[in-house]
């Protein structure tokens, strides 16, 4: 049988030390987020975004030089993916909504090196949309983290649900630690993983915690600590190959994917690699400190959704 | 043991069946093609296939096809996207009197298919190309214009039944009739009480003086502003038609929103410029006897209004409109038979032209004016918070003398250009907007960039999915096959499904796929796993087969449950974009617990199903 030989480790004796780690981890997010912020995309700042692309490599400053002539405001000028394509963002100005902005810059780069420009996009957010979209978003992951959190309560009993919930905040605000640390731009598709990343956090927490159970009703003896131990020893090689599967996709839509895909694929990279870890130490290790005791789980419903039988 | 009745088989064989069916037409390539429908007037008929196809010859275009749709169009199809042009170009040049042309795709699908109804996937404009905006509705402005109008027709109603009031006030979103004695008052609350059934009347007799107070009711309110987004919707519809492009998409989103969708289109500024026009044009007889000095100095002759023509001189029109914007059924530009200069030719309705005919008899000799009313909206901040500002803009475009009596069709000129002459005819020809609009969101992709979206998504699903294929091919061997193949199957499901539901997929949705190919497999591999753990703690192969699905089962639904969880929130809270991320992931995630628990099963249990085994082949 080939398969990945897993030694039976006691990583639960860790947690003393996995939660100094995370809690490091935490308060660097946490004060990259109130020191730098987020560098919040034109979703939910507002503005414009024009992507051009070049028949020849773009000079740079020819552009900047370009765009000077005209009143624009503040024009960011710089290369995006290849030397040919050419990402201007204007933030939005006093005069908001003005949607024939894109317009005016498009003909001054038209008009400065005619027949070599090429509209590839543009995107133009008013600001109260953008207001919107942000507080949509916001939303989105309340409602979803509560949705879940009842589900998991239902399912299973509230000390998971704390340690599952705990899992995969730690998840989510790692994420938004490194984008305000590298002042990545944080857009609605990064959003939209970091609510990807929550499902799947907990996806790979529910997974252990499964089993948990199970182990709670099948063993008569063993302290909470040693069936948890156990537990995540028994689910390991499902957690490192599915981690690895989802990797290896990732891996190919940041590679792939194209420059509008690569915020979304990083985070995603970071939260998978993120929520295996923490699905070990952070969810596992919150239930133990929680204290959760076999007769806890004794009274769940047993029961099976779906009769999975012939 | 570890075998299915018959009819959970069959069941399974038909659900890969239909979806290998609904999937299949995503195979075919996309032709570029050119819709063609009939101008103002005109039908497409069985004449209009030969009379297209013989301008095509004549210009050398090679056709590929060309067939009657329904609706009254036609779609011709060519090889490449050049002779598309080229072909477009010939049928504007000699038929542009009976016939618009409009660029687009068409799948090349062979006839059955067709017949079956069977369409490919719709691609999101970031995958073809073309032009999203989201338009802003100003309701309040529309609901402004409603108490307007309710105060002129209040005005005109106690007018004609000779009933007298001394004034009549706007007071916020009130009108106040103020009268000179009680019995007045009532007479009049009768009145307007049987005429004016959408508003609600209450008598007030504080400071004001004796008071009839007219509101709009909120139910009353919620309906003009209903109207006023139905109206600009029909408003905009006609515009994006009369601008010929194909599918084009013009739908409501919440209260006060419009999406307008153009896959295809590639001038965003003139787009903006027709769709944000709100101009009309008006007739008004010019006010020969009052002096305009006067007017200018504040001294208004009764019954005029002060006007600017285009060089800003100030002119006195009277009061009354003879024709209104709305009352033109059709306009065109043209160019003017005896001066040459750009023109309008406008045909009203019956009530309009008898109007006109009236008015016309009766001032022969006379100068008439043609106004040009644009709203233009302008938004600013102010305190950090937008206030925007609607300004009318109205210009006397042109006076001429009334020579004769004339009705139903005339001309109008005075127009600054002939491309102000197109725009204007098309803009009277859609109607005027009901409310002031405002562009408040744009997202134009251009066809490169949409084509390289194509091209990076179909590679980065290729080579995630062969990625995962090979992983498990190799550590699970034959079970690992079983899960390669169930996870094609999910693939072509998640394709099946979106066709199914007409959603439109998109770079985002593109992700979402490939998110899914490297969760799907995570199903299995619960699966697996408990099986190598049954056959560990030595269960026999079948047993431990049975005993691997059925454990696993409760933790492949809460898994799924959980991020089905958080794609719903995504789907329900998020826009564009994250939407079509949403909604692949939740048909991933609801395909991918089919194939992975029953479809894998099933194709286990026909392999392995009722044999004797030493071993399993995990």
């Amino acid at each position: 049988m080939f398969a990945i030989q897993l030694p039976n480790l006691d990583f639960l004796a860790q947690r003393r030390r996995a939660l100094i780690f995370s809690g490091a981890l935490m308060a660097i997010s946490l004060l990259s987020l109130l020191i730098f912020g987020l560098n919040r995309g034109l979703d939910f700042t507002g503005g414009t975004l024009i992507e051009v692309g070049y028949s020849q490599p773009a000079d740079l400053a020819a552009v900047r030089t370009a765009l000077a002539s005209g009143d624009f405001g503040t024009v960011m000028v710089q290369q995006f993916g290849s030397t040919r394509d050419v990402l201007l963002r204007i933030p939005p100005v006093g005069e908001v909504n003005d949607a024939e902005l894109s317009q005016r810059v498009l003909k001054v780069l038209n008009d400065a090196a005619p027949g070599q420009v090429e509209l590839r996009r543009v995107e133009f957010v008013g600001p109260q949309v953008g207001k919107e979209l942000a507080e949509q978003s916001g939303l989105a992951v309340l409602f979803s983290v509560i949705g879940i959190l009842i589900y998991v309560a239902l399912r299973f009993e509230w000390r998971f649900s704390v340690g599952a919930i705990a899992a995969t905040l730690h998840d989510a605000l790692l994420i938004l630690g490194v984008f305000a640390l590298f002042q990545l731009d944080f857009d609605l598709n990064v959003l939209a993983a970091v609510l990807t990343v929550i499902g799947y956090s907990l996806n790979d927490t529910i997974v252990v915690f499964d089993r948990v159970r199970e182990n709670f009703r099948k063993l008569r003896k063993g302290e909470p600590l040693e069936i948890m131990n156990q537990s995540v020893n028994e689910t390991m090689s499902r957690t490192i190959i599915t981690a690895g599967t989802v990797l290896f996709v990732v891996l190919a839509l940041y590679s792939f994917g194209g420059e509008s895909l690569r915020g979304f694929s990083l985070a995603l990279m970071i939260g998978v690699i993120s929520g295996t870890y923490s699905t070990i130490y952070i969810a596992s290790a919150t239930a133990v400190m929680l204290g959760v005791s076999r007769a806890d789980l004794m009274r769940a419903p047993v029961e099976s959704v779906i009769d999975g039988r012939p | 043991m570890n075998r299915y009745p018959l009819w959970k088989n069959l069941l399974i064989l038909g659900v890969i069946l239909v979806g290998l069916l609904l999937a299949w037409p995503n195979l075919y390539s996309q032709d570029p093609a050119i819709e063609i429908t009939a101008a103002r007037g005109q039908n497409i008929s069985a004449a209009s296939l030969g009379e297209i196809t013989a301008a095509l010859e004549n210009a050398k275009v090679p056709l590929k096809h060309i067939e009657v749709l329904e609706g009254g169009k036609l779609l011709a199809r060519f090889n490449s996207a050049g002779e598309q042009l080229q072909a477009q170009d010939a049928i504007d040049q000699t038929l542009s009197e009976r016939y618009r042309t409009a660029l687009t795709q068409s799948a090349d699908l062979p006839g059955w298919m067709r017949w079956l109804g069977l369409k490919p996937m719709n691609l999101g404009l970031d995958l073809r190309g073309g032009i999203h905006v989201v338009i802003d509705v100003d309701l309040e402005a529309a609901l402004e214009q409603a108490i307007e109008r309710y105060s002129n027709d209040l005005r005109g109603q106690l007018r004609e039944q000779k009933v007298r009031y001394l004034a009549i006030n706007r007071d916020g979103e009130r009108l106040q009739i103020i009268f000179e004695d009680a019995a007045t008052r009532d007479t009049a609350e009768r009145q307007l009480r049987r005429e004016f059934s959408g508003l609600s009347f209450a008598v007030s007799d504080d400071a004001g003086g004796i008071t009839l107070l007219a509101s709009l009711p909120e139910a009353e309110q919620r309906q003009i502003k209903d109207f006023a987004l139905e109206q600009n919707i029909t408003t905009l519809r006609n515009r994006v038609n009369a601008l010929g492009i194909a599918e084009p998409s013009i739908a409501r989103q919440g209260e006060r929103r419009i999406v307008v969708q153009l896959p295809g289109a590639q001038d965003p500024g003139r787009l903006k410029e027709i769709l944000g026009a709100t101009a009309t044009l008006e007739y008004r007889l010019v006010d020969t006897e009052g002096s305009v000095a006067d007017a200018v100095a504040g001294r208004m002759p009764v019954g005029s209004k002060l006007y600017k023509d285009r060089d800003g001189q100030p002119i006195l029109l009277k009061r009354r409109v003879i024709v209104t914007g709305d009352q033109i059924t059709d306009a065109s530009a043209g160019f003017d038979s005896q001066s040459g200069t750009p023109a309008v030719f406008v045909n009203l309705d019956g009530q309009g032209a008898r109007r006109m005919h009236d008015v016309t008899t009766e001032n022969v000799g006379k100068p008439m004016a043609v106004v040009f009313i644009e709203n233009r909206t302008t938004t600013k901040l102010v305190n950090g918070e937008p206030v925007k500002t609607t300004r009318k803009v109205e210009e006397v475009i042109s006076v001429a003398t009334i020579r004769e009596p004339f009705g139903r069709r005339f001309q109008t000129t005075g127009l600054d250009s002939s491309t102000e002459a197109h725009n204007t005819a098309l803009l009277l020809r859609s109607g005027a907007l009901a409310a002031p609009i405002e562009i408040v969101e744009e997202r134009t992709i251009g066809p490169s960039l949409g084509q390289d979206n194509i091209d990076q998504g179909l590679n980065s699903v290729l080579i995630g999915f062969v990625l995962v294929v090979l992983f498990m091919g190799v550590y699970y061997r034959v079970f690992g096959l079983v899960a390669n193949a169930v996870l094609l199957l999910n693939l072509v499901l998640i394709v099946a499904v979106l066709g199914l539901l007409g959603a439109t997929l998109t770079m985002p949705g593109i992700a979402g796929i490939v998110l899914t190919i490297g969760m799907a497999v995570d199903a299995n591999v619960l699966i697996f796993e408990r099986i190598r753990e049954e056959v560990r703690i030595g269960n026999s192969p079948q047993a431990s087969i049975a005993a691997g699905y059925e454990k696993a089962l409760s933790s492949i639904i809460d898994a799924n449950i959980t991020t089905l969880i958080a794609a719903l929130m995504l789907f329900s809270f998020g826009t564009g974009p994250v939407k079509g991320f949403a909604v692949t992931l939740a048909i991933g995630l609801v395909t991918s617990m089919f194939t992975a628990i029953t479809c894998s099963r099933a194709a286990i249990n026909l392999l392995f199903g009722g044999k004797r085994l030493k071993s399993l082949p995990v």
